[in-house]
Formats: structure tokens, sequence, C-alpha cells
């Protein structure tokens, strides 16, 4: 029963099936390297916006529910490891766009809430979220899935822990620190129907802005399934290479990308004989550093903190890289 | 006079929210100050951490989403 949800439902594997019948009845040989690359196409781009379309309308639903406002609230109300954990939780929730990161910077720093609780949020808010989980059940399979959550939010945890212990106050930029903290304001009552409407334009917004990635990932996806050969990617992403998981990473972490975008890679890759660790590091590398939104949040501090976030997100995202390798007989 | 704060610092969907509301300004007809908040320092002040936010006459009415034209003209009978 629960194969067939994952196989069926959320992996849509009848969906490959029907692609491959449409491509052959227009006279397309699957077995050649070309029809093989488009079949993978346009079964990852219809699969990933199905997914992309019904996942974000449900999720936004559910983030409806924790607007910023009261997200900073509940955090305000629990102490020392409990506040990070309770920051990573709550990361993952929050609607986040990398746009809105410096009023929420404001807001949390404004409110007193300790820094280290501010940036468990900010790692987790990025890496791991409702959506990630979903679609990493859909394609690697729930226990993937599971670990590759708790990984991300020990990362958060531990890294604002760490932030915290540093005392880098002073490396945010003072016009933040100076800020003066707004009263906590009780977002209205949402009914049912204002919940409804968020979440279609969540759904709409969302994917005008992801699926040229999505299109971009499934191409490159699809070169990898089909044009490249797999002793190449065994040698560099597989178990003969060990520094597999570091080159993932540092390649991951300058480029933009959303989680939609990068799991057909992430998945063709795989498929090629890279080790689990090295393509699920490349994910999280991924989704949480970018160039763009690290250009951003140095808007919000100061060199010295945002060099150390970047530090502790990728000695993070390596070492659970190679935790995914020692587990993958366990996990795969 | 009604005052209408937009707040947010120039992301897509702060513009959205922006044309909206003058939208809504217009079909109702009514004498309205509108001004465009960028200054972060300003919009924290409000506890706004959600951009877009709308504040109508110094209070915030909503934040972090678009609204409707339909929407916004029911803040500002």
């Amino acid at each position: 029963m629960w194969l067939f949800i994952q196989n069926q439902i959320l992996g849509m594997q009848w969906l490959n099936g029907l692609v491959a019948d449409g491509l052959i009845w227009a006279g397309v040989d699957i077995e050649s390297r070309l029809g093989g690359s488009l079949q993978f196409f346009l079964y990852d781009v219809i699969k990933i916006t199905l997914l992309l379309c019904v996942l974000i309308f449900a999720i936004s639903y559910i983030q409806s529910f924790f607007p910023p406002e009261r997200s900073r609230k509940i955090m305000g109300q629990f102490h020392g490891i409990g506040a990070n954990i309770m920051g990573a939780l709550l990361g993952t929730v929050t609607p986040f766009c990398s746009c809105s990161s410096i009023p929420l910077f404001m807001g949390f720093t404004s409110a007193g809430l300790p820094l280290g609780v501010t940036f468990s949020f900010l790692i987790s808010s990025p890496m791991v979220d409702l959506g990630s989980l979903v679609l990493l059940i859909s394609i690697f399979g729930y226990k993937i899935a599971a670990a590759y959550v708790v990984f991300g939010l020990i990362i958060a945890v531990i890294g604002g822990s760490v932030i915290e212990r540093m005392h880098l106050e002073n490396e945010v930029e003072d016009f933040i620190r100076q800020a003066v903290a707004g009263p906590d304001i009780e977002p209205a009552e949402l009914t049912v129907r204002d919940r409804l409407s968020f979440a279609r334009d969540q759904m709409t917004g969302t994917f005008k802005k992801v699926f040229p990635y999505i299109l971009i990932g499934v191409g490159i996806g699809a070169l990898i399934h089909n044009w490249i050969p797999e002793t190449m990617v065994e040698t560099v992403l597989g178990s003969q290479n060990q520094w597999g998981v570091i080159l993932a990473t540092l390649v991951g972490v300058p480029m933009y990308a959303d989680i939609f975008g990068t799991i057909p890679i992430a998945e063709a890759l795989l498929g090629k004989g890279a080790l689990l660790g090295a393509v699920l590091s490349f994910m999280m590398a991924v989704t949480t550093l970018s160039l763009p939104s690290l250009i951003l949040l140095r808007k919000a501090v100061k060199p010295k903190l945002l060099g150390v976030f970047v530090a502790i997100c990728v000695v993070g995202i390596i070492l659970v890289g190679y935790g995914f390798n020692a587990l993958r007989y366990v996990l795969l | 006079m009604m005052k209408i704060k937009v707040l947010g610092s120039g992301c897509s969907k702060c513009e959205a929210l922006l044309a909206v509301t003058k939208e809504a300004v217009q079909h109702l007809g009514i004498d309205a100050e509108m001004l465009d908040v960028t200054d972060f320092a300003q919009i924290a002040r409000y506890g706004v951490m959600s951009t877009p936010a709308l504040v109508v006459d110094e209070k915030v009415v909503s934040a972090g989403r678009v609204l409707k034209a339909s929407q916004i003209e029911s803040f500002l009978k």
C-alpha cells in the first residue's frame, strides 16, 4: 500500500508509461538516445510541475497559519537550545522568500530573539521545507526523505547554537541592531477562503518563478541520463572518489535554484552511479546557499558573520554528505 | 485625508500591491495620500516582517500578501 503511494501517486510511474506510449505512437524510438532523453524530459517536466502545483498549494495553506509575526512570538517563549530547535522547526513552515529576509531579520532581532535562534531559522528555512520532504519521498523514498529533513534540522540547530556561542552580535549591521521593535501585530484572522486564495496566489507565483528552473534542471538531468557515460559520473561522484561530497557541495553553493529544479539533476546523477551523499549534498548546497541570497544577507550582517554562516553551512552539508554515504546501504 | 502606505523594498510583489492599491483608491474615488515606504528601519517599526504590507492610517491591515482590489477597498471604507 505504502509502495503504491510512493511509486504511483507521488512517483507517478503510470505517467512514465503514458509518456512512453505517446512517444511510440508519435513514431519516436524510445530505445534510442534522443528518444530516451525526450521521454525523461517530458515525464520529469510533467511530473515535477504537477507535484509543484499540488504541493505548493497544500503547503501554502498550512503556511498561512504561521506568518512570521506569529512564529516570532512562539520562538520568544523558548530558551536555550529549545529556542534553536523551535526556530529550525518553524523555519520549515513559515513562508519565506529571500526578498523579505531583511525585514524578517530586523523583526527577530528587534524583538530580542537571540542571534543563534534567528540563524537556526535562516538555515532551516531554505534547506528543509515541507515541499522538499514530499518531493524527496516521491523521488528517493521515505527513508532518505526523513533522513534529509532530520539532518537538515540538526545542521540548523547546531549552526545556530555555534553562532550563539561565538557572540557575534556586533557583527550584525548597525541599522538592524538599532531598529526599534514594532508592536506585535496580530495578523487579521483569515477565513478559509482567504487561505485558499493565498495558497492559489502562492502556487501561481511560485510556478511562474520556478518553471524556467525546472526546464533547465530537467534538461540537464536528461543530458546526464542519456548522454554522459556512467564511468564519468562514477569517477567524479561515485565510490572511487572520496572527495565527491566536497566537490558536489562546493559546486552547489554559488548556484541559485529551487529544489524543484535540482531534483531531476540529483535523480539522474544517482541513476548513473553517483553516491547518495554527493547527490544530496549537492541539493542541500544549492537550496541553502546561493550568491543572490548571500548578497542580500550581506546587507544585514557584516562579512565576518556572513563568513561564519557560510562556513557552518558548508561544513554541515559536507558532514551530512559523508553521513549519507555511510548510511546508503540502509537507506537505499 | 486618509493616509495609505505600502511597505516593501522594491520586490515584484510590493510593486504589485502598490498598483492594486492605487487602483482601489481610484475606484472608490477617495482622497488619499499614498506613500511607498522602502526603508527597512521604518518597515520594522510597524512590526512588519513579511513584505509587502499595507498600512491605512498608521494601522497595519495586511502583511505578506498581494491583496485584491476588492479586499483593499474593504479596508478603505
